[in-house]
């Protein structure tokens, strides 16, 4: 089906079509949570609170001011980054480690070879560091183009174009 | 314009990852209405993030997850439904139902009160009438009154309690002319039940009693005077208390004022 469509229909609350879009993104919002608290329990939690948040908010969403995967990939990212401001969460958790995301896929080599997860994984470590780096800011933590010029001290029109081939890049790697 | 050099130029990377101002996203969705590789560049992007992300962590939740959240959204989708089952038409029915119901109510009370009241007006106008007619004879009645008190040809006649009944009193005050006595009867008690008074007129010599009547509405009239015709030569009036109906002639042991006409 159309993602528009579903869109629209997850508008006027249709839940099998949010069912659907469910099944499409909440591994991915799981995966970006996950990126930010390092606790598989937790970012369940919160990615099931951030659909549940979409649902309860469908009506805010407009396809004019973005997609839905970035609309629903910035609840994603803000419950997650509220979750790790949070006392209790601080108090359990005493250094987060600052690596990035592809540490994350690197401990999972051991687990199951069998996972898609860890075929993407294995290509994914072909990305280079400096690939990694602008996609943990640009999609894991949601920095702006300005924020992440300023953080990789590059100019943005730079940061646009290593960007796009870091995602050419993946995108032949992850795609077939 | 330059649809490659555009999708070249990494916009819509950022676009996906939502690190663009609004105004360029507003640009980016307007351009993808337009061009459908740029839709189609946007989509592919998007699906490459999407897997990257979703890999970032074993899932084999998946779909058990959503009937997790599920139940969780069981509240919101009642009130959605309920909300699509009746739109505004029914509810805006309701509505207006109930105001149209409220207003028969508050009509057929207020036509209720309305009629009750001009029940009450009917009868406060009746009484007023009542009144008036009540007043308009009483007076005419005093108007009598006066012109028989300042008749000079009107006898004044005071009659004195006899034995037992030593302490009432009436008075008579006789019209000759018109043959009528008005009795001033104030004096005398209420007559006792299955009594009335009797008067009579008398004269002396030989003592012949004449009855000029009873008086059967003692209790309900309010000044006590009462009109009665006289046709006779009297000499002196008597009043006697006499079974209802009265008596040929006056019980003596009853008799309660005696008054003689003083000659003149």
């Amino acid at each position: 089906m159309q993602l528009e469509t579903l869109v629209k229909q997850f508008k006027q609350k249709d839940e099998k079509a949010f069912e659907t879009l469910y099944d499409m993104y909440h591994e991915s919002m799981r995966g970006v949570i996950f990126n930010i608290v390092r606790d598989a329990d937790i970012a369940e939690e919160i990615m099931q609170d951030v659909f549940i948040k979409a649902w309860n908010n469908a009506s805010s969403y407009s396809s004019e001011k973005g997609r839905f995967f970035t609309w629903i990939l910035n609840i994603a990212r803000n419950a997650a980054i509220d979750k790790t401001r949070s006392k209790a969460f601080k108090n359990s958790k005493q250094n987060l480690d600052s690596n990035f995301f592809v540490d994350i896929l690197e401990t999972k080599d051991s687990l199951d070879e069998t996972t898609n997860s860890i075929g993407i994984a294995k290509f994914v470590k072909q990305l280079s560091k400096k690939c990694i780096e602008i996609i943990e800011l640009l999609y894991f933590k949601g920095y702006t183009q300005s924020e992440a010029s300023e953080s990789l001290e590059m100019p943005i029109g730079t940061i646009k174009t290593r960007n796009r081939n870091c995602i050419k890049n993946l995108r032949s790697l992850v795609l077939e | 314009m330059d649809i490659k050099a555009y999708i070249e130029s990494g916009i819509l990377e950022l676009y996906v990852a939502g690190a663009l101002s609004e105004k360029e996203n507003q640009e980016v969705y307007s351009l993808m209405q337009q061009y459908p590789e740029i839709e189609k560049e946007v989509i592919e992007i998007e699906a490459a993030i999407v897997r990257l992300t979703g890999s970032t962590i074993e899932s084999d939740l998946g779909i058990e997850s959503f009937e997790k959240i599920k139940n969780q959204l069981g509240h919101n989708k009642v009130i959605t439904i309920t909300k699509s089952k009746y739109n505004w038409i029914t509810y805006t029915g309701w509505a207006a139902s109930i105001v149209l119901g409220l207003g028969l109510l508050y009509t057929t009370n207020k036509n209720n009160q309305l009629q009750s009241d001009i029940q009450i007006s009917k009868t406060q106008q009746s009484l007023l009438e009542t009144q008036i007619e009540n007043s308009k004879s009483n007076l005419k009645e005093a108007n009598t009154l006066i012109s028989v008190l300042r008749d000079e040809n009107i006898l004044k006649i005071p009659l004195a309690g006899q034995g037992n009944f030593a302490n009432t009193f009436a008075k008579v005050y006789w019209d000759k002319k018109a043959q009528r006595i008005f009795l001033d009867a104030e004096g005398l008690p209420e007559p006792p039940q299955g009594k009335v008074y009797q008067v009579w007129s008398l004269t002396l010599n030989p003592l012949t009693p004449t009855s000029l009547g009873t008086i059967d509405n003692f209790n309900q009239d309010s000044n006590k005077i009462f009109e009665i015709t006289n046709p006779n030569n009297s000499e002196a009036f008597g009043i006697t208390l006499e079974p209802v109906g009265g008596s040929e002639t006056p019980t003596m042991n009853q008799l309660y004022t005696l008054g003689v006409i003083s000659a003149s």
